[in-house]
């Protein structure tokens, strides 16, 4: 029987695993993804890339859920994306069931990226080519949170991050604009962040609110549409405001 | 001693289940609620092996749940119910639960069930079902005064008098009794029967 465990994640001499580098290559090819901590809501956002005209837009969804107050979104690989998927629902679950209790946004950050860090340290597979990004509610204290994994089975706590294709553009501009939001607020700042690499419209854009009252709340087009309307608007007012001070000297 | 029955009215469906835990000859409470709230639209009555009981229903409970987070969509209340069985025919042969179960639930197409799950893995869909010593008297309470489609104040009626019944034939039969409903608009508690209050600390 020939040897399928032998290690396919080795240390070059310069000390990077370069599978894990490819991964994260294989992230930076994928659909931008946003995500936004405000004081009572997170949003994550992702970029629709336009639905062939015979698909099913439905059955193709970006955002999921992996409990009730834990929401994720994840830039890369889908189909490996799956697997961790339903691995995360699964320990969700079993958390509840074994301590009664449910899981914090950090417990299953950590438990996600420990996979994805097991998969880089074993014997005859490869790495998970995506990054998540993952929300929720802290069942009892209630405070938002929001953090990012990535292949190397890293993960850190944000206010604000991006990730996928162009993520450090959009990275910058959360920089540049991040404040501390609350409810439509942050929706709009999510969407601001979006619509700098993505193409502008409601069809483009997948965008999901988490409350801790009403859980994951998956926007309609219409309503995308609306807010991206008052976006452009205000940009519209700004750069007129910027064009009009020079006459009033 | 464990008493649970049920039966299914006009767009519901009802059960109800005694609330005293026992072991030997000592009562460690009286107020412990053996139906559990599988989801949004479903309840399991449960008696049987208090380790079994409360293992074996909260096991379905996340399974239930893991189900509709990976799916989507809530299963329905036949196939909750042949999954519980099939979880029960599986472990019987090597560990098997002692657990009985009254499954009620109520789906928008086909409107509320009940089902009989018995600790070896039956299964009967049933418009009217008890378990325990208290079952010779409810069931013969019920053959006698139930009818298919009865509103919720008939069918709670039905219910005090098949409590009344066991709280007076059966020799040490148990004090109170927990009621839930399930309809369209969910599965909730309904009320409770006591006859003695659970001590509280001063």
């Amino acid at each position: 029987m020939a040897r399928y465990d032998r290690a396919i994640t080795v240390f070059s001499p310069d000390g990077h695993l370069f599978q894990v580098e490819y991964a994260l290559e294989a992230v930076r090819k994928g659909n931008a993804a946003v995500g936004v901590r405000g004081t009572d809501v997170v949003v994550l956002g992702v970029e629709k890339k336009s639905t062939a005209k015979l698909q099913d837009a439905r059955s193709v969804r970006k955002i999921v859920s992996l409990d009730d107050h834990i929401a994720l979104v994840c830039a890369g690989l889908k189909a490996d994306a799956r697997v961790l998927v339903n691995r995360a629902r699964i320990e969700c679950q079993s958390h509840r069931l074994t301590v009664e209790d449910p899981v914090t946004v950090e417990y299953i950050t950590r438990y996600i990226a420990g996979l994805q860090q097991k998969y880089t340290q074993s014997g005859g597979v490869r790495p998970f080519g995506l990054s998540t990004l993952i929300v929720g509610f802290d069942p009892y204290t209630g405070v938002p949170s929001l953090y990012q994994t990535d292949p190397s089975g890293a993960f850190s706590a944000w206010k604000a991050n991006a990730t996928g294709r162009n993520s450090n553009s959009m990275r910058e501009f959360l920089e540049k604009n991040y404040k501390e939001t609350s409810g439509q607020e942050t929706v709009k700042l999510a969407i601001r962040a979006l619509l700098e690499v993505v193409e502008s419209g409601g069809k483009n854009i997948e965008i999901a609110v988490m409350t801790k009252e009403h859980g994951l709340r998956q926007l309609e087009e219409a309503e995308i549409d609306a807010i991206v309307a008052e976006i452009e608007a205000e940009k519209a007012a700004a750069e007129a405001a910027k064009k009009a001070p020079p006459k009033e000297t | 001693m464990e008493c649970v029955f049920g039966l299914v009215g006009n767009g519901f469906a009802i059960v109800a289940a005694d609330t005293s835990a026992v072991h030997s000859i000592l009562v460690h409470k009286s107020n412990e609620d053996k139906i559990i709230i599988l989801d949004s639209h479903k309840l399991i009555a449960a008696s049987g092996e208090p380790g079994d009981r409360v293992q074996f229903t909260e096991y379905i409970q996340k399974n239930v749940a893991l189900y509709q987070f990976r799916n989507g969509i809530p299963l329905t209340t036949v196939a909750a119910a042949n999954f519980t069985r099939g979880e029960l025919a599986t472990a019987l042969r090597k560990n098997p639960s002692f657990v009985n179960i009254l499954l009620a639930g109520y789906d928008k197409e086909t409107g509320p069930s009940l089902y009989y799950i018995d600790y070896i893995a039956t299964l009967h869909k049933v418009e009217k079902g008890a378990f325990g010593y208290g079952s010779y008297f409810s069931l013969s309470m019920m053959d006698r005064h139930f009818h298919s489609g009865m509103s919720v104040e008939e069918a709670i009626d039905l219910v005090d008098k098949c409590i009344l019944e066991i709280r007076s034939r059966l020799v040490v039969a148990p004090p109170n009794f927990v009621i839930k409903i399930v309809d369209k608009d969910g599965a909730r508690e309904y009320a409770w029967r006591e006859s003695v209050k659970e001590a509280v600390a001063a």
